[in-house]
């Protein structure tokens, strides 16, 4: 298993990515500057959180123009798992990796908190760690997180299974109380048609450490570490 | 010659020194330095060098008094940050700055740029930043103004730290009145470095070129150290040009730029570029080194047009820094700067003149003798008058203000005691996977990156006991800070003070810093706990009314070993609660007589500093032996407040019972603030109570814990529910409701 963290100036959960990956895969994964065109042979790419050139146009608009997203996109469509988290979901969605958009959260306020998510699918390289159903503890950080997508889109994400995880409340009911930024459908991570990319709000980087609180997001990291690729 | 230079280089007017803040004595010493008129550029950089944020010159005499050395201090006060060291070849760097004026102009930019001057530095010094702290104080809240304050500056300190990438994990936040027309901000960074690559800033090697670096200068923050060193009136509005625009994008870039080219060997100095911009940081360079310094403001980044020198020294544009490198490494800084996307330009060279020279278009817009300058900037001893010692209340006299419960509930829906949830999941607390302790406890915990230590951080002050009697108090704060560290088993290691205070110039003014001064000093003798690094912030007065005294300690300690720590979460059921020290209860200046009965009176709690020292160093024991891993300081609110923070910290209830024989009546034993207290839990409590008796710490067992709900012996039972809703749900609905300013 080989992986690479991209980073872009303004990345802030590249270190912390690094450290999860490693702990779970025994090796250290490949930093990427942005501006590099080419990757090496690899079976994981993160797209990690911060603030790609500080967010200040839509969040990862620019960064989803920075040369290494050509490769990335390249390696995505040849089956690569790519993984984007928060700002890296943002950069997938502005890359148009994955579908929809993410707009400023319903509270218009920036939030920071432990969420419970509801694993919806459990069959991807991502996600086979857990139980289809299992509600697990992940915090998200983010001013941004309020996922959108258009009715049609909405229906073949469903119908398709491709809804990685849901905001749930601890009975794993899918509330407005327990949606931590508006959105639609609780919607806190999607899959692409192949399944081979997941962009998801929720950082699992930081509650991969019992010493901080939690190893629900190591599962993620110790289920893709067992993935070899042809 | 062109205007604009005719401009910079006019000889200003005894009216002109006086619209920049100089005094008729302090122009007069200009005049004598100089042996002529200054020009416009001139005066300006007098003017801020010598301003009260700049020199210090009315607390300088004060702050000598404060202990600043102990073994494991590596650099205290007159660097841009203190650096301790921490074992493992580490050292911990840290600071605690204010932004008050701004913040209450602008309260997001002024915030916001608040972060990111702290943020600079201590990253200067060649640490990596770790973790923000922030001490908060807004006007009462029925104030028209204080929901559009909080909402503004918690923004700012999110927007800032968010973005930058480093973790805000704990600080504190409290209302008063006094704070309607100017409150307070203070911001906390710490960093780790390794201990034998500590940057400074002292200037050395002529011929070494001069180095800015970061974003591009522009004509923002013109003034602002002036601004930060004069009372606000009416037209504070009118001020707002004088306040920063921040970028952090900018600053995380610096931040890993900076980081990098200290990794190798080309840094002789360095310094940021903070209050009064390119003149302080070149003239202290310079001045620290002995040197002089030649710069041509032609080659500083400028972002508009036309801008004239005095525009460019005295802007206080962010996110720059300004290095003196060893000569010939020039390239390795351009490289590493352009990697990042920031501006990199060589503007000058030390020389031995001794001089400040500064050429703009060819001219010499300024030209300036630097020790004179320095040497001579004012120092004053203010006359002052000690506030006098109020007279102890005698909490027999103090009436019940109702059912301890019903009080309680009301207590912990209070502004003050009330969750601050609300402001701290607005900020990023877990960025950089470290954050072991979150906030909302007495003190928060970060990983030492790579180990199994810890460090622990705090910042805390009690305004209401420094108003009534500014030793107690300032006492109290260095104590408190002491304890929340403790508490959650850190050995304290040293502070960071920002001082807060009104106008100098009136006597009783300098009686509270005085006062408060000499407080901290005890405290910080008894506790070994030096002062290493900390600001002044001075002139906190609107329309001729002072804040309250408000010296706020920002505190570091190390967790030896993060098997080994505490939080103040009851965390099982039917273990006993005991309480560790002596309870008197005291209710002069509690929180309890100034918000159920009204009343603003008596003599603060004193603190025994010896019976602090002994109660913190057996908690800590306990803690470091892994006997127990839920413990909490009793603190404002009294006994009954922190039982209940435990409980709802945990979700677990608590049977409790006061002892028969009480030394004061009931209200005033759970609502006290006596000091040196603690609350554990233990499975059994014979070998806690026994340990204690052996140390000569009072013990109490106060009850057990369990069930949903807190039941005290004869008075009834609340449920957690009901005081969670209280606690958690008054900041929230504050802030909801714009449009009822004193509905709340």
């Amino acid at each position: 298993m080989k992986a690479a963290v991209i980073v872009f100036p303004g990345s802030n959960c590249d270190r912390d990515v690094a450290v999860a990956l490693e702990q779970s895969m025994g090796r250290a994964p490949a930093m990427i500057w942005h501006g590099e065109s080419e990757l090496p042979k690899l079976d994981l790419i993160v797209i990690p959180g911060g603030f790609s050139y500080g967010d200040y146009l839509r969040c990862g608009a620019m960064a989803a123009h920075s040369p290494i997203m050509r490769e990335v996109k390249a390696r995505a469509a040849k089956g690569t798992l790519v993984l984007g988290i928060c700002n890296g979901f943002q950069v997938l969605t502005e890359a148009q990796l994955l579908p929809g958009a993410l707009m400023r959260n319903a509270s218009l306020k920036f939030v920071c908190k432990d969420v419970q998510l509801k694993v919806e699918n459990a069959k991807s390289s991502f996600t086979r760690g857990y139980k289809a159903g299992q509600v697990v503890q992940i915090p998200v950080a983010h001013g941004d997180g309020n996922y959108f997508a258009d009715g049609e889109t909405l229906r073949r994400l469903k119908g398709e299974g491709r809804v990685a995880f849901r905001y749930v409340d601890a009975n794993g009911k899918a509330t407005d109380d327990a949606n931590p930024n508006g959105s639609i459908d609780n919607i806190a991570g999607i899959l692409n048609e192949k399944g081979n990319v997941l962009g998801m709000m929720p950082h699992p980087e930081r509650l991969s450490d019992p010493l901080l609180g939690g190893t629900d997001g190591r599962t993620m990291f110790e289920a893709l570490a067992k993935v070899v690729l042809a | 010659m062109n205007s604009t230079l005719a401009r910079d280089t006019a000889t200003v007017t005894p009216e002109i020194a006086a619209e920049h803040g100089l005094s008729p004595a302090e122009y007069e010493r200009v005049l004598q330095i100089l042996g002529r008129a200054p020009n416009l550029t001139e005066l300006g950089i007098f003017s801020v060098m010598w301003s009260e944020h700049c020199s210090y010159k009315s607390s300088k005499v004060w702050l000598k008094k404060l202990p600043t050395t102990a073994p494991w201090v590596i650099c205290g006060p007159g660097e841009n940050a203190g650096v301790i060291d921490i074992g493992d070849g580490l050292a911990c760097i840290f600071k605690m700055e204010s932004h008050n004026h701004p913040s209450f102009i602008e309260p997001y930019q002024g915030a916001a740029t608040g972060v990111g001057g702290i943020l600079r530095d201590v990253f200067t010094m060649g640490a990596r930043p770790v973790a923000n702290l922030n001490a908060l104080r807004f006007g009462a809240p029925d104030h028209p103004r204080t929901r559009h304050l909080v909402a503004g500056v918690v923004a700012g300190i999110g927007g800032y730290g968010n973005c930058v990438g480093v973790p805000t994990v704990g600080g504190n936040t409290a209302f008063d009145p006094s704070y309607n027309g100017n409150i307070l901000v203070n911001a906390m960074t710490v960093g780790v470095a390794d201990a034998d690559r500590i940057f400074y800033s002292a200037a050395s090697g002529v011929g070494n070129p001069v180095v800015y670096v970061g974003s591009k200068t522009g004509r923002d923050g013109i003034h602002g150290a002036t601004m930060a060193s004069a009372e606000f009136d009416e037209q504070a509005e009118a001020k707002r040009p004088t306040v920063q625009v921040g970028d952090p994008f900018t600053e995380k870039l610096l931040i890993e730029a900076c980081l990098e080219l200290m990794a190798e060997d080309v840094i002789v100095a360095i310094q940021d570029m903070g209050a009064a911009g390119l003149t302080s940081s070149s003239f202290e360079m310079a001045s620290k080194g002995g040197m002089g310094v030649e710069v041509d403001l032609d080659k500083v980044p400028v972002r508009e047009r036309a801008m004239t020198a005095y525009e460019i020294m005295l802007s206080e544009s962010q996110e720059r820094m300004l290095m003196i490198l060893k000569p010939g490494r020039e390239n390795v800084a351009r490289r590493i700067f352009e990697k990042w996307e920031l501006d990199f330009a060589v503007i000058g060279k030390l020389t031995d003149t001794g001089r400040m020279v500064l050429k703009h278009h060819g001219e010499t817009v300024a030209d300036l003798p630097i020790a004179p300058l320095a040497d001579s900037a004012p120092q004053y001893e203010r006359p002052y008058l000690p506030t006098p010692k109020p007279a102890a209340l005698d909490p027999a006299s103090v009436k019940s203000a109702g059912a301890p419960l019903d009080s309680l509930k009301t207590l912990m829906a209070a502004p003050d005691l009330a969750s601050k949830r609300w402001i701290w999941e607005q900020y990023d607390h877990m960025v950089m996977g470290d954050t072991v302790v979150r906030p909302g406890g007495d003190a928060s915990i970060v990983r030492i990156h790579g180990t199994e230590r810890g460090l622990a951080m705090t910042a805390d002050c009690t305004p209401r006991y420094c108003v009534a009697d500014p030793s107690e108090g300032g006492k109290q704060a260095v104590a408190e800070a002491w304890r929340n560290l403790t508490a959650v088993g850190a050995r304290p290691l040293a502070i960071t003070d920002n001082m807060n205070f009104g106008n100098p110039e009136k006597p009783e003014i300098m009686g509270q810093f005085a006062g408060c001064i000499e407080g901290m000093r005890d405290a910080c003798l008894a506790l070994d706990f030096p002062v290493v690094s900390g600001n002044v912030s001075l002139y906190n007065e609107t329309s001729g009314k002072a804040i309250l005294p408000t010296p706020m300690i920002g505190a570091v300690g190390t967790v030896e070993d993060l098997d080994n720590f505490a939080t103040a979460d009851f965390r099982r059921d039917g273990e006993s609660i005991v309480l560790l020290g002596e309870t008197k209860g005291h209710l002069g200046r509690s929180v309890y007589l100034r918000d159920l009965l009204g009343r603003d009176e008596g003599a603060p709690p004193p603190v025994d500093l010896a019976a602090e020292r002994r109660n913190g160093d057996f908690v800590r024991g306990l803690i470091e032996s892994g006997d127990i891993v839920t413990c909490h300081d009793v603190a404002d609110g009294g006994l009954l407040v922190a039982i209940a923070e435990m409980a709802l910290a945990g979700g677990i209830g608590a049977e409790i019972a006061a002892p028969d024989a009480l030394p004061c009546p009931l209200h005033a034993w759970l609502f006290g603030e006596d000091q040196g207290r603690y609350l554990v839990t233990v499975r059994n409590p014979e070998t806690v109570l026994q340990q204690a008796r052996e140390a000569g710490v009072p013990a109490f067992v106060l009850g057990r814990t369990g069930g949903d709900a807190l039941t005290l012996a004869g008075a009834g039972t609340i449920s957690l529910g009901e005081l969670r809703q209280a606690h958690e749900g008054w900041l929230p609905r504050y802030m909801a409701a714009p449009d009822a300013l004193t509905q709340v």
